[in-house]
């Protein structure tokens, strides 16, 4: 499903993000990505995404080389991707429902559809009741649930989850792992990068290790 | 999409302005335009006799008159029949009435079978040597000189028009930019959940059309309100001079005109910003 073969990543003015990285996931896999901060997991996810493209090696997701992906297929690329961003990218000027109504906005769905499923998306997280909230009186544990809502309301094949526990408590940590574990088990491809080694030893799944940019066997 | 509604509105109102400017100077002139027409007609040459001619010196030159090629018509006019005339077309009835004697001449209207300027002058100038003849007057010469100075006019109307509308776009292409600059989370997040260029471009085009729209709509009001005020002292300068005139405003064919005139401004301007503009917010 996804798969890195000798990736370099450079920035400008020398920094090395990423070194001869490679490694494949496969359908309906869930990986952790760890390591610690600065280490290069925001970047591995962001080059799967098409955010970032890398300097040397190729990206294939879904058999599609993302790295020389031309920018009028990134959307569709993207379509297929949920993503749960470490700042959440919420917007605060909507509601609750209609943050998780985007995407699907975007897509073209039609007004009912995208509602049945805007509510199944909540209702996943646990903020059904909320719907007509502002983004303002949730707290950080449910604004991540929401930033999740929001990445699955499209049933995307791949789930790519940058720190998603990062700012929150244990009890609140589990929970969300729980709603990504359920989501694994419906078949879905999920990639969830953390420096907190303690939740993939728990949770005992496959864990690539990142360090100084650098794939750890 | 309108964050703030007194700055839509003051946008709206700049563009009504700019485009109310041509577009009620271009009503002005085809309204001088109608009139000159309805007063000039065909040209025609006046041949004003002496004070002096007798009736048998009127035959003879009547005579010469039917016989000559160059000519299509006479119409021979006596010294009453012309101030009749001149009381019923002129509007200055009262003072007409006033006169104690007769000051018109009598004449011939002569209506030429060719129009051009260079044939009715020769013939003007052959018919002012004929004996009796006081004076040969080309009618339309006035109508002509107009004619030529409203079309300096239209060009003075065509060149502001164009100034006004890059001022549009311009207008509107600012806007837009605040626009997106506002919106700038919203597009970085809808680039990120995989919106296309087109879907993020196509609100920002809606809304330079709307407001160049609306902007068009304000400018037919300004026209129009003020062809009422205007119409309003017409009618009583109209009636100073007994004759009756108004003015017309746009035709529903001129105001359909403006009105896809100003939303293809507004888009213009929207499509011009959004080009420039959106490509610079990439997520990171």
């Amino acid at each position: 499903m996804i798969s890195f073969t000798q990736v370099n990543k450079h920035y400008p003015g020398g920094y090395t993000a990423l070194r001869n990285v490679s490694f494949a996931i496969a359908a309906g896999e869930m990986v952790f990505l760890s390591g610690h901060t600065g280490a290069g997991k925001s970047t591995l996810l962001k080059l799967i995404a098409g955010i970032e493209r890398p300097n040397s090696g190729s990206v294939l997701v879904n058999n599609q080389n993302v790295g020389v992906l031309k920018g009028a297929a990134l959307p569709y690329l993207r379509r297929n991707l949920g993503m749960v961003f470490q700042d959440h990218k919420l917007l605060f000027d909507r509601n609750v429902f209609d943050n998780v109504l985007l995407p699907l906005q975007i897509c073209g769905f039609d007004h009912r559809e995208s509602a049945k499923r805007v509510r199944a998306a909540l209702d996943k997280v646990g903020l059904l009741k909320r719907e007509k909230s502002s983004l303002v009186s949730l707290s950080g544990g449910e604004q991540q649930r929401l930033c999740i809502a929001r990445a699955i309301v499209n049933r995307p094949a791949i789930l790519l989850a940058d720190e998603p526990t990062g700012n929150l408590d244990n009890a609140y940590a589990q929970e969300i792992m729980a709603i990504f574990k359920s989501f694994h088990q419906v078949g879905a491809t999920l990639l969830i990068s953390t420096h907190d080694d303690s939740l993939s030893r728990d949770n005992q799944v496959r864990t690539l290790t990142l360090k100084h940019g650098e794939l750890q066997p | 999409m309108f964050a703030s509604p007194l700055a839509g509105l003051l946008n709206i109102l700049v563009i009504g302005i700019a485009l109310s400017l041509p577009a009620g100077m271009y009503v002005l002139l085809q309204n001088a335009q109608s009139l000159i027409t309805k007063l000039s007609g065909t040209p025609q040459i006046s041949l004003f006799l002496n004070m002096d001619a007798k009736a048998d010196d009127i035959d003879k030159l009547r005579k010469l008159l039917t016989q000559n090629p160059a000519i299509e018509k006479v119409t021979f006019v006596s010294r009453m029949q012309a101030l009749e005339q001149l009381k019923q077309n002129s509007g200055l009835t009262d003072v007409i009435g006033s006169l104690n004697q007769n000051p018109l001449p009598d004449g011939f209207v002569i209506s030429p079978k060719q129009n051009e300027a260079a044939a009715l002058d020769a013939l003007r100038n052959e018919l002012a040597k004929l004996p009796k003849v006081e004076q040969a007057q080309l009618d339309s010469a006035w109508a002509y000189k107009l004619e030529a100075l409203l079309k300096f006019g239209r060009l003075g109307i065509l060149i502001l028009a164009s100034l006004l509308s890059i001022a549009l776009v311009a207008v509107t292409f600012n806007t837009i930019r605040l626009q997106i600059l506002t919106h700038r989370d919203e597009i970085e997040v809808s680039r990120l959940i995989g919106a296309t260029n087109r879907f993020i471009r196509r609100p920002f085009l809606y809304f330079g059309a709307l407001q160049g729209l609306l902007g068009g709509v304000m400018a037919w009001l300004i026209i129009s309100v003020s062809l009422l005020l205007l119409n309003w002292q017409v009618g009583t300068l109209a009636r100073l001079y007994a004759s009756q005139f108004a003015l017309h405003s746009l035709s529903s064919g001129d105001s359909l005109a403006l009105l896809i005139f100003s939303v293809y401004l507004g888009w213009l301007g929207a499509w011009l910003s959004v080009g420039r503009h959106l490509s610079k917010i990439e997520p990171h």
